[in-house]
């Protein structure tokens, strides 16, 4: 160093930099500070001694214990599974009505329920169940199948429509316009009466026709009144909720081509006691009977 | 520690601990500090087992940290963790109590009350009980080990790993019933926890006051740099009186100084400041970052005052702006009231009422409501709207209280709870166990055909079935909007 700055008060060496007239005293570091590094340094050698670390061709360093952060989260899992079938082996023999009025299975069917509901029936029914436009809406008290525990329950195990299941929910609603059953201006007057009896007028149709040619082809499933019939999965014609639409077009176009929602059935894919949690949380929702 | 040879000769990066033999003194701020050692050492290490009956089911330990359990007691107080906000006070108030010790008499904490000179302190006073005084122990440094040196050794070592080792045992009893510890960590059955923090603040511990001592205050802690940057010229600081000592000289050649009618001052140069400095600096070089102003450098100099018949404090607390106004023949003056005494007082007075009055009002029980986020509102098939919510009722009270829940806002709207059947008054019931919260989900219906806006504000209140007292939560009912 050819130019030494000394501080003059202090008589010690300085770094030679200045900040608005204030100079850094160049104090020699601790020896022991020294050492701490060299401990560091030495601690991390452990590391990669003790846990993966270093790429290698094909493979890489896989550590002394064996642990991987991978395998940790992989254990922690395997643990939380063992403990959620601990705290559920009392839901796999209980009834549904037990469940529902045992806060402590309840608490743990509605958390269970809730986060299967997110892993499976999300994609088609919504995070919140909210349903979309041809997959119903669970929140509502309005039921395709009907809406008590043992209900939802069943459709939960053996699906709709689910050809692979042999107890699944059936029902086949003919395409009156495809097949040719009815005529699309008679189609038009079904439909029309269909909507009145929500309270939607339509103009320049045929009400009474209408209503001649419901009884004659659709009071068979969907009831006299139109209220609908659960063990058909005929939905009720009479109220605020329509799962593909309530304008003439779209109910013109059920009509015409019927609708044939599916589900798959879940019994088998799923344990016993999910698909219990699952009919609990989602009678919880709000519309359960 | 920084010396000329260090420094000058462009020498070596890194410097050898210089090792401090401080000296045995008497005196009032030796009391001083024996008097806070004994209360501070004694309330850490005895405060676990002091009890507190809560009635039953809740621990009966004064002061109790229960981590699994989340929650905090102090004495009568109850803290859950969502009122972590009080130790943010508690965090304030400390900050504050810093600022203005350091604004009357710089640093009190690092001298009296820091951790780390307390324990340092008593690891000095078992070092002088087996190893002797200054003289002594640097004759044994510089001593062939022999057997004596190695039984001192050997004897030094046991002691503070003993004081140690119940430092780090006291510590845990703060985080578990500490009767039962005790005799857990005895029989061995004590979980692997606690014994790791033991060895942990054992180990710390035996360290930092052992072997680390004036080095974590001289370089490892930032407390002496802010203070440095806080302090102003009006704070007291232990201070060599330049004015009176200057120039220092031996009592003889005073006296022939003297009588030459040229000035002598009090110092007779007998570093006995020097030999009892915990941090081993020269206090007559004036404020310095080493100095932890822990007076024991007063005491020192007041002894030899006395024995040579000059007035006491030559060293004292004092500032600089005196030195200079004795130096021009005006009085001393002292103002520990100033405008950073008085705000840093305010703060403390202001937060500490605030807490106190928080804590003197808070309700034992709570409820605090969030809206479903999807779907935010439901049609149901008579063209109603019904809305979702999670609601979470606090029972903080030692016994199991029933709560009944009711909405208003609404002109006719009904409120369900799942799996809720009983109902007083139409009003859902919900049990809520002593000391704990319960989770339910709220359904909201409005009334067939009510004209709603997109959100409407509503009110939820939770009536203490028993006492009648309520609290309510407020949250919004929304619609499809019309």
């Amino acid at each position: 160093m050819a130019n030494k700055h000394i501080d003059e008060l202090s008589g010690i060496e300085t770094t030679g930099h200045e900040w608005d007239g204030l100079k850094e005293l160049n104090n020699p570091l601790p020896r022991w500070w020294l050492w701490t590094f060299y401990a560091c340094v030495i601690w991390a050698v452990g590391y990669w001694v003790v846990y993966p670390a270093w790429p290698l061709v094909t493979d890489y360093t896989r550590g002394m214990f064996g642990d991987s952060d991978r395998l940790r989260v992989q254990r922690e899992v395997s643990e939380l599974e063992a403990l959620r079938a601990t705290n559920g082996a009392g839901l796999a023999s209980a009834s549904l009505e037990d469940i529902r009025s045992n806060p402590d299975y309840l608490q743990f069917a509605l958390a269970n329920g809730k986060a299967a509901f997110g892993d499976n029936c999300a994609p088609c029914h919504g995070s919140g169940a909210a349903g979309a436009k041809g997959y119903p809406n669970l929140n509502d008290d309005d039921w395709l199948w009907g809406g008590t525990l043992e209900d939802i329950h069943t459709t939960l195990e053996n699906g709709i429509r689910w050809d692979a299941n042999d107890d699944t929910r059936i029902s086949d609603m003919p395409a009156f316009g495809r097949d040719g059953i009815l005529e699309s201006g008679q189609i038009r007057n079904v439909a029309a009466y269909v909507l009145s009896l929500s309270g939607t007028t339509t103009e320049g149709a045929d009400i009474a026709e209408g209503q001649t040619l419901f009884a004659d082809n659709c009071a068979a499933c969907h009831g006299e009144d139109a209220t609908g019939t659960k063990d058909l999965g005929a939905p009720n014609l009479r109220d605020a909720i329509w799962l593909y639409g309530g304008d003439l077009p779209t109910v013109v176009e059920t009509i015409t081509n019927s609708r044939h929602g599916v589900m798959p059935a879940w019994g088998g894919r799923l344990d016993e006691v999910t698909i219990k949690s699952l009919a609990v949380y989602v009678h919880s929702l709000g519309g359960g009977q | 520690m920084r010396t000329e040879s260090d420094s000058a000769g462009g020498g070596s990066l890194y410097a050898a601990r210089k090792k401090v033999f401080p000296q045995k003194v008497s005196g009032t701020f030796r009391s001083i500090k024996w008097a806070i050692m004994g209360i501070a050492l004694g309330v850490y290490y005895l405060l676990p087992f002091v009890r507190w009956d809560r009635g039953p089911g809740a621990p009966d330990q004064a002061v109790l940290v229960d981590i699994p359990g989340r929650r905090f007691y102090f004495f009568f107080i109850e803290i859950w963790p969502q009122e972590v906000y009080y130790f943010t006070g508690l965090l304030i108030l400390a900050a504050m109590a810093l600022f203005l010790m350091n604004a009357l008499a710089g640093r009190l904490w690092c001298g009296y009350l820091c951790p780390q000179t307390v324990w340092t302190d008593l690891f000095y006073a078992v070092e002088r009980l087996v190893e002797g005084d200054r003289r002594e122990r640097m004759k044994l440094e510089k001593e062939p080990w022999t057997a004596t040196k190695i039984g001192e050794k050997v004897a030094k070592h046991t002691m503070w790993l003993l004081i140690a080792w119940w430092t780090g045992g006291a510590w845990v009893l703060y985080f578990s019933d500490a009767p039962t510890l005790v005799r857990s960590l005895a029989t061995g059955d004590a979980p692997l926890i606690a014994y790791l923090w033991i060895a942990i603040l054992t180990g710390t511990t035996y360290v930092l006051a052992g072997f680390m001592r004036e080095q974590v205050c001289v370089y490892m802690c930032p407390w002496p740099r802010i203070q440095a940057a806080l302090t102003d010229e009006w704070a007291l600081n232990v201070t060599y009186r330049h004015d009176r000592g200057e120039p220092r000289m031996s009592v003889k050649q005073a006296a022939r100084v003297q009588e030459a009618g040229e000035p002598a001052g009090d110092c007779v140069d007998c570093f006995q400041c020097v030999a009892v400095c915990p941090t081993g600096i020269d206090i007559r070089d004036g404020m310095q970052l080493e100095c932890i102003q822990c007076g024991l450098c007063i005491d020192a100099c007041n002894t030899v005052m006395d024995k040579i018949g000059r007035p006491r404090n030559l060293i004292y607390y004092d500032t600089d702006i005196n030195i200079e106004r004795r130096q021009q023949g005006k009085p001393s003056i002292y103002r520990p009231v100033r405008a950073r005494t008085v705000i840093y007082a305010a703060i403390i007075a202001i937060v500490g009422g605030l807490m106190l009055y928080t804590l003197a009002t808070r309700q034992s029980e709570g409820v605090s409501v969030l809206h479903d986020r999807n779907p935010v509102f439901v049609t149901l098939s008579d063209g109603s709207i019904r809305n979702g919510y999670t609601m979470r009722l606090l029972n903080k009270s030692n016994q199991e209280r029933r709560f009944s829940v009711a909405v208003s806002g609404i002109d006719g709207a009904r409120l369900e709870i799942v799996g809720v059947d009983e109902t007083v008054s139409g009003n859902p019931v919900v049990p809520v166990a002593a000391d704990s919260t319960h989770e339910v989900r709220v359904l909201v219906f409005a009334p067939t055909g009510a004209k709603l806006a997109a959100s409407t504000d509503v009110t939820f209140t939770m009536t203490d079935l028993d006492s009648g007292v309520s609290q309510t939560a407020g949250d919004f009912f929304k619609a499809p909007g019309k």
